[in-house]
Formats: structure tokens, sequence, C-alpha cells
């Protein structure tokens, strides 16, 4: 039954994404098995730090394709990102082929033969050997398909969107000199946002639109261990507890999962093998990133630690 | 199957979340993929297709489970596992270990088929029966909430309440143990189907009555709101201040690609002998807008200026920079108050400062011009909110015409009706003359008309 097949489907997904050191979600696994079914983008959305853009590497790894990213920042325009003249090339190679136009246009005799000599030489120069391909033109050129990553879309400028629209749901470019190019195969699209400002509906529209939030207790620990396999269990349950504690606070920048995953680093580099009010203290800073956050956080260590045990000897 | 999509599509759209047909097609697409067998895939994929922002996916998710989980029927039977059912089809789940046998009884000869289906207690047939006469009786048009006793003496009509009705009658007169019963089973039913129409109205009409309040609210006159309004008008003129931010605070400096900037360009390639290998293009630069606010705030016009000042100075985004100030007798300054406090309090302490008193508008522009004038540059816009109503004291319009003259514009808004101007001691025809744009300025609509008005003028 397809019904059958589907939920199987996802489940593959999700043990192909955990080979490659990812542990994603069902909700996850079902937007990446959608986006493949009906080949549509993923916007990703999410606090920093989630594994927006990690979730486009480990597709990539795992389907064994390349991966092809564009950063986005203000400013970001067409030439940047689809492609570029090499507008240097084609003045050297018309200083260096003045001598052969004279030679070329030599036999004509009036200024009307000239010119429709010209014509039949075509556009030289602007044709596929001089674009530079960016990016976006290099993904959807690639002949075995790809991972286009469009990290950061909220920093580009709204301009930016429209021109992603064409490549996003007919996955083709138009380059008025040159015509269409369709992609070869279609690549798999992720869009990363911090919801900096507020996307365009048609960009929003023309993908899926999954939402990372911090993990649960679980599923977290779970990526600590595919992530640190070096860190024990009783420490793991506790540190991710201490985090999950710590996220109830009101605080400037919430520790996320990367955080969480260097943190399970340090505290293996300094071989600690429980949480104590002493080691958190001193490692606090790899959680927090603002001092105030710190001082925030400070006065509650030891409820927090106490807790995290505590929920460890239930859970 | 795709017939309750598009009635969920429709609830969706009542939920807030906005459904293109686009985005419709998606999901179908989407959930002819997963197949319905699992609910939590379903769920996943609609929110994935359906919902484009995380408050669209609360507002959804919360329709979805709503709209999956149809009231109780008739019976007090034991909830059972209706996951399964659910999926596939809404309208026929909860399913029961349907217990046939309660307080016995067959199916009597002669009566019509709603009164055997509530005799039998067969409560998937009751369900089935109910959703399909929710849908001849088209409940997903219900709007509003006065529409629910129609609605549902229309589905109650649908099951076949008339021939219940004969068969109730008939029966009292041979069996009246029986037709006791049937009439317990008929309030019970008469329950379900009243639950059914409120989950349609909490499922369909959400959109189109909260679109009525605010249509009411935005034409409702600023200043004679009622105390419990005050809340929800705040939350209107957010949501104003929030449109015109999308609308005006795109991009400021607009590239005029293939206009060839050829000084900038030449002084570029000085140093390959003018041979143009880089190339520069011109920009367009745009002002945002200064504005320069003068409210009053006495008894009259009070609640008017408050909420043009919470419009303002939510504008960041679109307006550069933003003075206020509030004068009754006298002029302050108030943009850092409003900057630093919450709207409720900011107004409090404008209010105890300057609040209150008659309006005079003479020593108020006397203030202004002898300790602000400076703040006003040919780029400022100043506003002048207040309905010139100066209790027959010198108005000083010779001040009015030297800050006309100093800013880029002069809007006046007067919350007053045009008849009144003029009238009593209303100096508006004097103020008139020297001010770029003169206009009403009572509700809500017409304030958000205003203010988008000067912004544009930026644009």
């Amino acid at each position: 039954m397809a019904d059958q097949k589907a939920s199987t489907s996802i489940e593959a997904v999700e043990s192909g994404l955990a080979a490659q050191g990812y542990i994603a979600s069902r909700q996850i696994a079902t937007a990446v098995y959608l986006s493949q079914q009906i080949e549509k983008p993923i916007l990703v959305e999410g606090p920093a730090g989630v594994g927006k853009t990690e979730l486009a590497k480990a597709i990539a790894a795992w389907r064994g394709k390349k991966m092809i990213r564009l950063q986005c920042y203000e400013g970001l325009d067409e030439a940047k990102a689809l492609y570029e003249w090499k507008y240097a090339k084609q003045l050297l190679y018309t200083q260096i082929l003045k001598d052969k136009l004279g030679e070329v246009l030599g036999g004509a005799q009036t200024l009307h033969a000239a010119l429709a000599q010209l014509h039949d030489f075509g556009d030289v120069f602007f044709s596929k050997e001089f674009v530079e391909p960016r990016p976006l033109l290099q993904a959807l050129e690639q002949p075995g398909g790809c991972v286009l990553l469009i990290d950061e879309i909220d920093k580009s400028d709204a301009e930016f969107e429209s021109l992603l629209l064409e490549i996003l749901s007919d996955f083709q470019v138009t380059i008025p000199e040159l015509g269409t190019v369709s992609a070869i195969t279609p690549p798999t699209v992720i869009l990363t946002s911090n919801s900096e400002r507020d996307l365009g509906d048609a960009l929003k529209r023309r993908c899926l639109h999954l939402h990372i939030g911090f993990p649960e207790q679980r599923l977290e620990e779970r990526i600590v261990e595919s992530r640190v396999p070096a860190i024990s269990q009783t420490l793991r349950r506790q540190m991710v507890g201490f985090i999950h504690e710590i996220r109830s606070l009101d605080l400037k920048k919430l520790p996320s999962v990367s955080e969480t995953i260097d943190w399970a680093r340090v505290l293996v580099l300094l071989q600690a093998s429980e949480l104590d009010t002493e080691i958190v203290k001193d490692t606090l800073n790899v959680l927090l990133k603002y001092e105030a956050d710190i001082e925030a956080a400070s006065p509650q260590i030891t409820t927090f630690i106490a807790k995290a045990a505590r929920s460890n000897v239930f859970g | 199957m795709r017939e309750n999509l598009h009635r969920f599509f429709r609830a969706a759209r009542g939920a807030g979340v906005h459904v293109s047909p686009a985005e419709s097609i998606d999901a179908m697409r989407a959930v002819a993929q997963v197949g319905l067998t699992d609910r939590a895939i379903l769920r996943d994929a609609l929110l994935l297709t359906l919902a484009k922002s995380q408050d669209e996916k609360l507002a959804l998710g919360d329709c979805f489970d709503l709209f999956f989980s149809p009231p109780e029927p008739p019976q007090d039977q034991t909830v059972s596992d209706d996951k399964e059912q659910a999926s596939q089809d809404p309208d026929q789940s909860p399913s029961s270990h349907s217990e046939n046998e309660a307080s016995g009884g067959e199916p009597q000869e002669g009566l019509g088929p709603l009164a055997q289906m509530l005799l039998s207690q067969d409560r998937n047939a009751i369900q089935a029966a109910m959703a399909n006469a929710s849908g001849a009786a088209s409940l997903s048009d219900i709007r509003y909430s006065t529409q629910r006793g129609i609605f549902s003496s229309r589905i109650l009509d649908a099951m076949g309440l008339q021939r219940l009705h004969d068969d109730l009658d008939e029966l009292t007169a041979t069996n009246p143990a029986l037709a006791e019963r049937l009439r317990t089973a008929l309030d019970a039913l008469r329950e379900a189907v009243r639950d059914t129409v409120s989950q349609g109205l909490a499922l369909y009409a959400r959109e189109e009555a909260e679109n009525l309040r605010n249509e009411i609210l935005r034409n409702a006159p600023l200043a004679r709101i009622e105390r419990r309004q005050v809340a929800e008008m705040r939350a209107l003129i957010r949501q104003i201040a929030r449109r015109l931010r999308e609308r005006y605070s795109k991009p400021r400096k607009r590239q005029r690609r293939g206009h060839l900037d050829v000084r900038r360009t030449l002084r570029r390639n000085a140093a390959w002998g003018g041979v143009p290998f880089l190339t520069a293009w011109k920009r367009k630069h745009r002002d945002r807008p200064k504005i320069v606010a003068l409210c009053d705030v006495s008894g009259s016009v009070a609640q008017v200026s408050d909420f043009f000042l919470l419009l303002i100075h939510s504008l960041h985004e679109v307006v550069d920079d933003v003075h206020s100030f509030a004068f009754s007798s006298h002029l302050i300054e108030v943009s850092e108050i409003l900057e630093k406090k919450s709207p409720e309090d900011a107004m409090a302490e404008i209010m105890s400062k300057v609040g209150f008193g008659s309006s005079d508008y003479g020593s108020s522009l006397v203030d202004f011009e002898h300790d602000f004038m400076s703040t006003l540059t040919p780029q400022t816009t100043v506003i002048v909110l207040g309905d010139a109503r100066s209790n027959n004291l010198d108005p000083r319009a010779d001040i009015l015409r030297r800050i006309s003259e100093r800013s880029k514009r002069l809007v006046w808004l007067n919350p007053e009706g045009r008849l009144a101007w003029g009238f009593g001691d209303s100096e508006m025809p004097r103020y008139a003359t020297f001010c770029s744009v003169v206009r009403q300025c009572a509700t809500a609509q017409q304030l958000e008309r205003a203010v988008s008005d000067i912004v544009a003028t930026y644009q």
C-alpha cells in the first residue's frame, strides 16, 4: 500500500540522515521526504545553531551529491548569485582580436557590408565561454543533481527573493543573451532563515515550510550521543537536562544544539564524570554568549544541577 | 477524502492561515504521497505545505486537532481508540466497540430511520448521519454566532426530525416506555448537534467574526471609544503599524542599474588609461521621513493623540526620526517618554505632566518656537493633531506660518468633522491657510490613511 511505503520511506530518510550523524525528528524527515517527492524546496526557519545548515550538509552526504552553498548577505545581487559576464575577458579578447577584426572586415566595401559581416559572427562575446557561473547557475548545471543550500536568505534584500522565484518553482533561470537554462537534474534546494525579517509570500508559497525549534530532551540526548560518542550516559543525561533548565530562563541568547555539542566536547576534554557546580561555573561561557546571560544563570546553577540529576533518576 | 480536505482548507482559512489554491494543490500532492494511515505524518505534511510561519503552524495545528476530532456522539460510551479511523475519515470517527446491545430492544417495525438509529444506539451511523446532515445544511457557511440556532435546526431537519416526532407521537400511545427512551436519546442528539454546530463555528467563522469586529473598530470614533476596547484598539493600531512598515520599509536605496555613472567610472579606471575595466553605476538615494508631531492632549483630543503617538512611534523602520511634543496649555517634548516606557505608562506620564488642561494653542506654539524650532529641517514633515479650539485665546497663526516655511510639509489632523471647523472657538480656518494638508482624522482608518499618505510622499 502507498501509505505503508510512505512511512517506511520516511523512516529510511531518518536512518539515512542518522548515518551521517544528523539525528532528525519525524517532522524533519517528513519534510525531506516530501521535498523529494513533490520537488519543492524546503524553507527552514529556527533559532541559530539548531542545525539548519547541518541538515543540508547531511542530505548531501547521505545522497552522495555535491553541495553548493550560497551565503546571503545584504547587497547580494544576481551578478554574485547567478551569473556574471567575464567583462575583463571580453574586453581583453576584443583588444587582442582587434587586428583580426580588421582582416575580417577588410573585404567589405561599404559600412553596411561590414556591419552585415559583423552580424554573421553573432554574439561571440556573449556566449557561454564568457559567462561566469555563480552558485545558482552552477547548481542547475550539475549533471547528477546537487544539494543547493541558500543560507540565511533573510539577510539578503527583498529584490533578491524575486530573483530566486524562477529557480525555486521551475528550476530554471533566464539569461537574456543566452535564453533559458533549465536544470539537468532538479537540485534539492534548502533555504535557511533566522527570521530576521519576514520573507515575501511569493517565496514562502513556493517552499515547504519547516520550523526547527530546540529539540526535546530525548532527541537532544541522541544528537549528543551521535556527535560526541565519548561522553558517558549519565553525564549526557545530566548535561542535556541542565541545558533544558537553562532554556527555561529568559535570556538574550538561549543555548542551542550546537552549544550543547560544544559543551559536551568540553566536558569530555575536562574528563568530567558528572556535573557539579564548580565545573559548570568554569565552562558556562561555552553555553552562554553574553555576560548578562551568565550573570542571570549563575545563581541558579546549583538548583538546575539538582533538578537535572533528579529527572535523571526518574526519567 | 478530497471533500474532507477541502473542508479542512476552509477551516484553515477560518483559523487565519492563508491557504491559496496553489498551496492546497501542494497539500493534496503531499497527502497523496504520504497517505492517510498515519495521523501524525498527515499532520506534519499539512503543516509543512500550508503553514508558512510559526504562528500559522500553531493555529493550523490546533485547527487540525479540532477538525479531526468531532464532538462526542449522543451515547455516553467509553471513548475508544479513534486514531486510525479518524485520519481516514473524520466524519466517521470516533469508532467504538459499539455496544449495540445496550438497554436491549430491537429496532421497532414501522419506525423512521432516525428513530431506529437512536434506539439501536449505533454510534457510527448517527455520527455519519450527522456529518451528512451538516454537509446538506452547508455548515461550513456558518459565519456568526447568532446563526447557531438556525444551523442546528437545519441539521436536525435534514436528519429527519419531522419523522421522528411522528414516531414519538405514535409510540407515546402504544409503547410509553420506548417513547421515553427515544425522547432521552433525542435530547442527547440535540446536544450533539449543538456541539457540532459550535465546532463548525469555531472552525469556519473565526476569521469572519474577527474581520467584522475589526471593521467596526476601525470606523469607530477614537475619541469616544469605550475603556474595554482600548486594548483591542491598541492591537489594531499595532496591526496598522505593521502594515505600514511592510509597505514602506522596503529598500531605501534603489539602484538605477543601466545608468552608467560616467564620472565615477572614469575616476576608477584612471590606472588603465581610461579603458573602463571596472564600471560604476548610479544609485538613487531616498530620504526616510523625518517627523515632528505636535499633539493636543487636552481632554477632547487626548485619546486620539494617544493612538496617534502609538502609531507614529511604532514606525521605526519607516521613519528616520520622530520628535513628539504634547501640549494643552503649554508644550513639552515627549519623544523620550514614549521610547522608554510601555504605551500605557508613557501616556499616563504625559497626561500627568501636561494633560487635562484647557488647550491654549497660542502659548503652546510660542513654547515650540522658543525651544524647538531648530528641530525643523527642510526634510521634516510637521504634523499637528488637534481640534484647534483655543478657548478664544490668541491663536498665534503667525508662528504656524513660520513653522510651515521652515519645513517640507505641514499636515493638520483634526478629529472633528469638517462641519464643525470654524464654529465656536475653532481656529481651524485661520490655521488651515498655512497647512499643506488639512484632514479629518477621527477613526483608526482615517489615521492609517493620513499616516500612510505622509510616509508615501517620501517614497
